[in-house]
């Protein structure tokens, strides 16, 4: 079975991360398998892990009372979804099931903070990542909001 | 002696052989001349103005097969008045055209390129005749990548043929929505995202983007990031254009008039006119 090493390494949210780095993100680390259908997460659930998609492809929903789910995005191989939280647990704020036979490796997110806070300049590094995979993220919703088609 | 030219500010009668729904406001209209008789030669990329008789005249882009020249395929969102009379014609109805204007798709230039066809909404529509040549000279190219990009799967047109398109070998289907229902098992996102998912080398790639601004804007920001220069980028403008031939001034952007230089214009020629909001 192939160790989840090179494949964080391969991924690109953790691409040219030293290989110290990649231990520390290791220890937080572990496979998941989720069938069709499977939920990653629930809306109002706290939001204790990161997942590092790696092969497969979820839809993000909500759920809307009267008319039921409505997928907003897909995302798939090579993209990572989840908080990061340093005070609070945060909760998901949306439903993420599996549309495929998705395999992913689950961060835990709190280890992951204690990693961050135990070594700075590896906290700084993961940090950066992750925020500017948000600020692609806040990019992508506004282009959504804006109604691209619409004119 | 000189052959005879028609006069291409007349229109000339063309009747509605099917008009077929494709969204909630979108109609594609197969015609054939009245009079019967020659073939409507154009090429992919050109567009005419229709006549809706008491109404006016729109620009609409053809959406058929340059191959099929013996049916004119227009497909025309319902947003105004002419449009919606002519989305309201039914079979036999008769229509004015003139045409074909403007600068077609560079697809004799791509053969030898990857090509991405990109396409937002209504683009797909003039994009598609250059599939169909792209498709028919298959051989001639590298790898083939159209990405569609709609609101909902419902705003999406021509769906039975992007099955087909799904079904080859030699061509890559990206579809993707703004939202979906569960029963939706394709992309949902912006079709910018789906630009990093595409085979193609960028040095050796021409890009030919069609949809509204906004999508245009960040899918050419987008392409220049992974790599493609400005030059190999064409996009098909959207102007009110009114005499088709470059005369009226209508559809005047910056140093162009969107009717007889474009409506396919390359990125590089038109960039710096391509984001000022006051012309």
């Amino acid at each position: 079975m192939e160790t989840m090493e090179p494949i964080l390494a391969a991924h690109p949210f953790f691409k040219g991360l030293e290989p110290r780095f990649l231990k520390l993100i290791l220890k937080c680390a572990s496979r998941e398998t989720f069938t069709p259908g499977q939920f990653l997460c629930r809306d109002h659930e706290e939001a204790r892990k990161f997942y590092v998609i790696h092969q497969g492809r979820v839809a993000v929903e909500i759920y809307r009372a009267r008319r039921g789910p409505v997928a907003v995005q897909t995302m798939g191989d090579g993209e990572v979804l989840g908080w990061l939280w340093f005070d609070q647990p945060y909760h998901w704020h949306t439903d993420v099931r599996a549309l495929d036979l998705t395999r992913v490796i689950s961060l835990d997110v709190a280890c992951l903070v204690k990693q961050c806070e135990q070594d700075h300049d590896f906290g700084f590094e993961f940090m950066r990542r992750y925020a500017h995979h948000l600020a692609v993220r806040f990019r992508v919703i506004k282009l959504q909001l804006a109604d691209f088609y619409g004119d | 002696m000189k052959a005879h030219q028609p006069d291409p500010m007349t229109p000339t009668p063309f009747v509605v052989q099917r008009i077929k729904r494709e969204t909630a406001d979108t109609y594609t209209l197969n015609l054939t001349r009245a009079s019967g008789g020659t073939h409507f030669i154009f090429a992919p990329g050109q567009f005419n103005m229709l006549y809706a008789f008491g109404a006016g005249e729109v620009p609409i882009s053809i959406s058929g097969d340059p191959a099929a020249p013996e049916v004119l395929v227009h497909t025309v969102r319902d947003v105004g008045n002419v449009t919606r009379v002519i989305c309201r014609l039914q079979r036999e109805g008769v229509l004015g055209v003139r045409g074909p204007f403007g600068v077609p798709w560079p697809v004799e230039g791509a053969a030898g390129s990857d090509v991405l066809l990109i396409a937002g909404g209504l683009g797909l529509a003039p994009l598609r005749p250059a599939l169909y040549q792209v498709l028919r000279r298959r051989g001639e190219f590298g790898s083939v990548e159209l990405i569609y990009g709609a609101r909902t799967p419902r705003d999406l047109l021509y769906p039975k043929e992007l099955e087909r398109w799904r079904g080859r070998f030699d061509l890559r289907v990206h579809v993707t929505v703004d939202q979906a229902e569960s029963e939706w098992h394709s992309n949902i996102g912006v079709v910018t995202k789906i630009i990093e998912r595409a085979r193609f080398d960028p040095p050796n790639t021409v890009a030919m983007i069609c949809g509204p601004g906004v999508m245009m804007r960040f899918t050419i920001l987008e392409l220049i990031k992974q790599g493609l220069k400005p030059g190999q980028i064409y996009v098909s403008m959207e102007r009110n254009m009114k005499c088709g031939i470059g005369l009226c001034g209508h559809c005047q952007w910056g140093p162009f008039f969107v009717c007889k230089d474009g409506p396919v214009f390359r990125y590089d020629r038109v960039r710096n006119w391509f984001e000022r909001r006051e012309v």
